[in-house]
């Protein structure tokens, strides 16, 4: 029998406003194996805390219940005090009297009564406990991140400068991300590859980090401190290790005309390419679908001219499979397709553009040369419309865009009109908003320098419909302060594009079993609290990929995702959860029924001999749970149909024990 | 019908809901009768919302609207100032309980040159 203690806490006015705690510190006294009970104002204070471990020592308890707020929130605190006083820390319950009670009921007699049911139910459960201890297991002092942008690359350095090894998996042929191709930054208008390329040097010389460029990751297995991760890296027709990006093959190579992914299509590459001068790593890729020698086996001059030998036409996708302790997703966000947005007419005229595109016709490394020439007939525009919100914040049209408000486009939007006026000040340039959204640091101020200093006309309205009409785009808008529908004749028209997670996100949460919400954007652990982690233990979270963030906010966020990384390989062994399913092997038939259903693949089987009572033997197929990689869901246990699989700290007795505990 | 009551009754009517409207003004933007409206249609959306549905009920502005249903079409937020507007007509229509037009009378505007929406438009909006 357990010498149970049971405390009931006020939390102030927030339980005890709405529950009688004294009443329920009385009724459980009579609970069968309480005996103590009492009720205190706060029992997470220190002093509530000393109240516990006195009562444990005088009263030689075994089990406590603490009637008080969720167990999200201090379960592990009363555990941790339970310890103190020399007792399993699993041996305490919470009844949780302030979520489920006193803050969803207003009447103080109702609100007791459940109370003091939610305090025998836990009291019930505490008679069943046994002591659990959690098992050990290594931690592979080594990290992954997937994606190199901004995001990936800082995290990188900082995992590395800490001294644990890091590498990078990076689809694209070069690390670098969207900010690659950006020509200056808000809100100090410092130029991105300024700022960009040291730190991608840096990623490149690094003795701890290793960049799998051109690379993708297609299987993941095990847990926390222990993953295995098959890496594709494919062919680039290059090798990496021998080619020393002198760009000779690029020059002769015959095949001229491929779009220019790096440059939106805004201008042609060959089909051998290093994507910009500062790509980390600066390796040449052969595209096999515009490459002659690979589609025809006609040409090979690449490999004619590299002095280094470095061509090699037989190359084939090659798999690693490497150990980490931690994962980083990293994997950014991509703009929305604008193809849908008829009223836009961005697939009939060239001169509607995105501002990604924007960005690359004013990077001196661009198509144009960094001059602002409109696309179809490389004139220099004279009157600019911007249009803010395009698919953002749209609620009717999931198949076009995106209910969400895409957080940097106000903020790129002033930037690029603002540029615009102070390089070009002969250009008109207004700017249509529904809403301008500015919170940050400086980032008001530097919206309405557009307009004080610039003169840059914003118009509060969103444009109607723009319509091709000679060499110009007639765009109709509102103009909702005037109370007028504005008519403007433009050269060019730029559509601040929603942005969405990188299409590959959703296959790479499945793979990791990280959840993500219904837009894609990973979900972290918890929205306020544990912003850079994922729900799955060991997968954290990095830059745009968990939803819109502009580069000041992503780098903030890497360096976040870095310590908490650092904060777990630093450790030799982690201590698992005990509460964890197994199978009772006497009762288990194989029937894969928890298997199919394990959200976490924690279940194997396993063909075992049996000893017969007449001593013949029988092999018969059961289930295995692997303790590390079970998250104790508990999705197994109800759906074994044979009643062998439970759960410790939460076996189908005691779960029995507290609903009889509510039903009596 | 005090005021509340109409407002209400040309929600129902209409189907949509006005209170989603994000005050963008793309409809206003659609719209090309704009200029012969004096309530335009995010307005139209804004009055429906506060219950000032009395000016509407008199105003030439629900028969300039086109039927064209630009805006019901580009509202991001999946209002519809049109079916909105359309509900206002029809009120009319069922309190008079006659029609503005009769079916007759749509013959002698048309020319060769009127698209058949604005034909079939001109039915559903005067002739219930
Ligand atoms: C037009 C425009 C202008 C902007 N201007 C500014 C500005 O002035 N100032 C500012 O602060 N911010 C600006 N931003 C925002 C800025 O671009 C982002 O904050 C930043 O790029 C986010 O970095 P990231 O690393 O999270 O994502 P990304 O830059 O998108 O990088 C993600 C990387 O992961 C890779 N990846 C994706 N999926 C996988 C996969 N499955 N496996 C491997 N690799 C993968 C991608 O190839 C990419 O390299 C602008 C954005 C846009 C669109
Ligand atoms: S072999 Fe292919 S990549 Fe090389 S030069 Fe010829 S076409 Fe270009
Ligand atoms: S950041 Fe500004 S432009 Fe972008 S979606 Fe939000 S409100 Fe619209
Ligand atoms: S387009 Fe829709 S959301 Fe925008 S003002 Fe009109 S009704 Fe409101
Ligand atoms: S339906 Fe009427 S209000 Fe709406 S855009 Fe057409 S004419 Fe304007």
């Amino acid at each position: 029998m357990q010498r149970i203690g049971v405390f009931v806490c006020w939390c102030g006015s927030n339980i005890a406003g709405t529950v009688d705690v004294k009443q329920v510190a009385k009724a459980l006294e009579n609970e069968p194996g309480v005996v103590y009970s009492t009720d205190y104002q706060y029992m997470c204070s220190q002093a509530g805390q000393d109240m516990i471990v006195n009562a444990v020592k005088e009263h030689r308890l075994t089990g406590i219940v603490v009637c008080s707020c969720s167990p999200r929130m201090h379960e592990q605190t009363f555990r941790k005090t339970a310890a103190k006083a020399g007792l399993n820390p699993y041996m305490v319950e919470i009844a949780n009297i302030r979520e489920q009670c006193s803050w969803v009921h207003k009447d103080m007699i109702v609100g007791t009564e459940k109370a003091i049911i939610l305090g025998k139910a836990a009291v019930a459960k505490v008679n069943l406990n046994a002591p659990l201890t959690p098992g050990e297991s290594p931690v592979t002092k080594r990290a992954l991140v997937i994606g190199g942008g901004i995001a990936g690359i800082q995290t990188a350095l900082d995992i590395a400068d800490a001294g644990f090894e890091v590498d990078i998996v990076e689809k694209k042929p070069t690390i670098g991300g969207k900010m690659a191709q950006l020509d200056k930054t808000f809100p100090t208008l410092d130029c991105a590859a300024c700022i960009l390329t040291p730190k991608m040097v840096d990623v490149a010389q690094h003795e701890k980090i290793r960049v799998f460029s051109f690379s993708e990751v297609s299987e993941v297995s095990g847990f926390v401190g222990n993953f295995e991760v098959t890496i594709k890296k494919k062919a680039r027709y290059v090798k990496e290790d021998i080619c020393t990006g002198c760009g000779a093959c690029v020059d002769k190579c015959p095949v001229k005309k491929v779009p220019n992914e790096f440059n939106l299509g805004m201008d042609n590459r060959k089909a051998i390419y290093i994507p910009f001068a500062q790509a980390v790593p600066k390796v040449a890729t052969i595209d096999p679908n515009a490459c002659n020698m690979l589609k025809a086996g006609k040409c090979g001059v690449c490999s004619k001219v590299c002095t280094a030998g470095a061509i090699d036409y037989t190359q084939k996708d090659e798999l690693v499979t490497e150990k980490y302790g931690a994962i980083v997703v990293a994997t950014g966000f991509e703009p929305i397709s604008m193809e849908k947005f008829d009223e836009y007419a961005y697939s009939q005229s060239k001169d509607v553009i995105t501002s990604l595109e924007f960005e690359r016709l004013t990077n001196a490394a661009g198509p144009t040369q960094g001059k602002l020439l409109r696309p179809s007939d490389l004139k220099h525009p004279e009157k600019i419309v911007f249009v803010q919100c395009v698919g953002s914040r749209c609620a009717s049209c999931a198949e076009k865009g995106k209910e969400y408000c895409s957080k940097i486009c106000c903020m790129y939007t002033a930037k690029h009109a603002m540029l615009t006026r102070d390089k070009y000040p002969d250009t008109d340039v207004t700017v249509f908003y529904i809403d301008v959204r500015t919170p940050g640091k400086n980032f008001d101020e530097f919206y309405r320098r557009a307009t004080e200093d610039y003169g840059v006309k914003y118009i509060k309205g969103m444009v109607g419909k723009i319509v091709p009409e000679g060499d110009k785009l007639h765009v109709q808008g509102s103009d909702l302060i005037a109370n007028e529908q504005v008519h403007i004749d433009a050269d060019l028209v730029v559509l601040a594009a929603a942005i969405e997670p990188d299409k590959s996100a959703r296959p790479l949460a499945t793979m990791l079993t990280a959840s993500m919400d219904t837009n894609d954007f990973f979900t972290e652990a918890h929205p306020k609290l544990r912003p850079v982690e994922s729900p799955t233990a060991g997968v954290f979270l990095s830059g745009a990929c968990q939803g819109p963030k502009d580069i000041p906010e992503t780098v903030s966020q890497a360096g976040a995702a870095a310590a908490k990384v650092i904060g777990l390989l630093a450790k030799d062994k982690l201590l698992g959860n005990p509460c964890v399913a197994s199978s009772d092997e006497n009762m288990c038939n194989g029937c894969s029924s928890c298997a199919n259903v394990c959200p976490y693949g924690a279940i194997t089987y396993e063909d075992k001999e049996f000893r017969m009572p007449d001593r013949t033997i029988q092999v018969r197929r059961i289930a295995k749970v692997n303790p590390a990689v079970c998250q104790g869901c508990g999705c197994c246990t109800v759906t074994c149909p044979s009643g062998a699989m439970d759960l410790r700290g939460f076996t189908n007795s005691q779960i029995m024990a507290e609903v009889d505990a509510i039903c009596k | 019908m005090n005021k509340k009551m109409l407002a209400e009754e040309i929600i129902r009517i209409s189907g949509t809901d006005p209170k989603k409207c994000m005050k963008c003004g793309k409809c206003s933007g659609s719209c090309p009768a704009y200029d012969d409206m004096e309530y335009h249609p995010h307005q139209f959306v804004s009055m429906i919302i506060n219950g000032n549905v009395d000016p509407l009920m008199v105003s030439e502005s629900v028969y300039s609207c086109l039927t064209c249903f630009a805006c019901a079409e580009r509202c991001p937020r999946g209002v519809e100032p049109a079916k909105l507007i359309e509900a206002v007509r029809l009120f009319k229509l069922r309190e008079k309980g006659k029609n503005r037009m009769s079916a007759e009378d749509v013959s002698a505007f048309c020319d060769a040159d009127m698209p058949q929406q604005a034909i079939v438009s001109a039915f559903r909006k005067y002739a219930k």
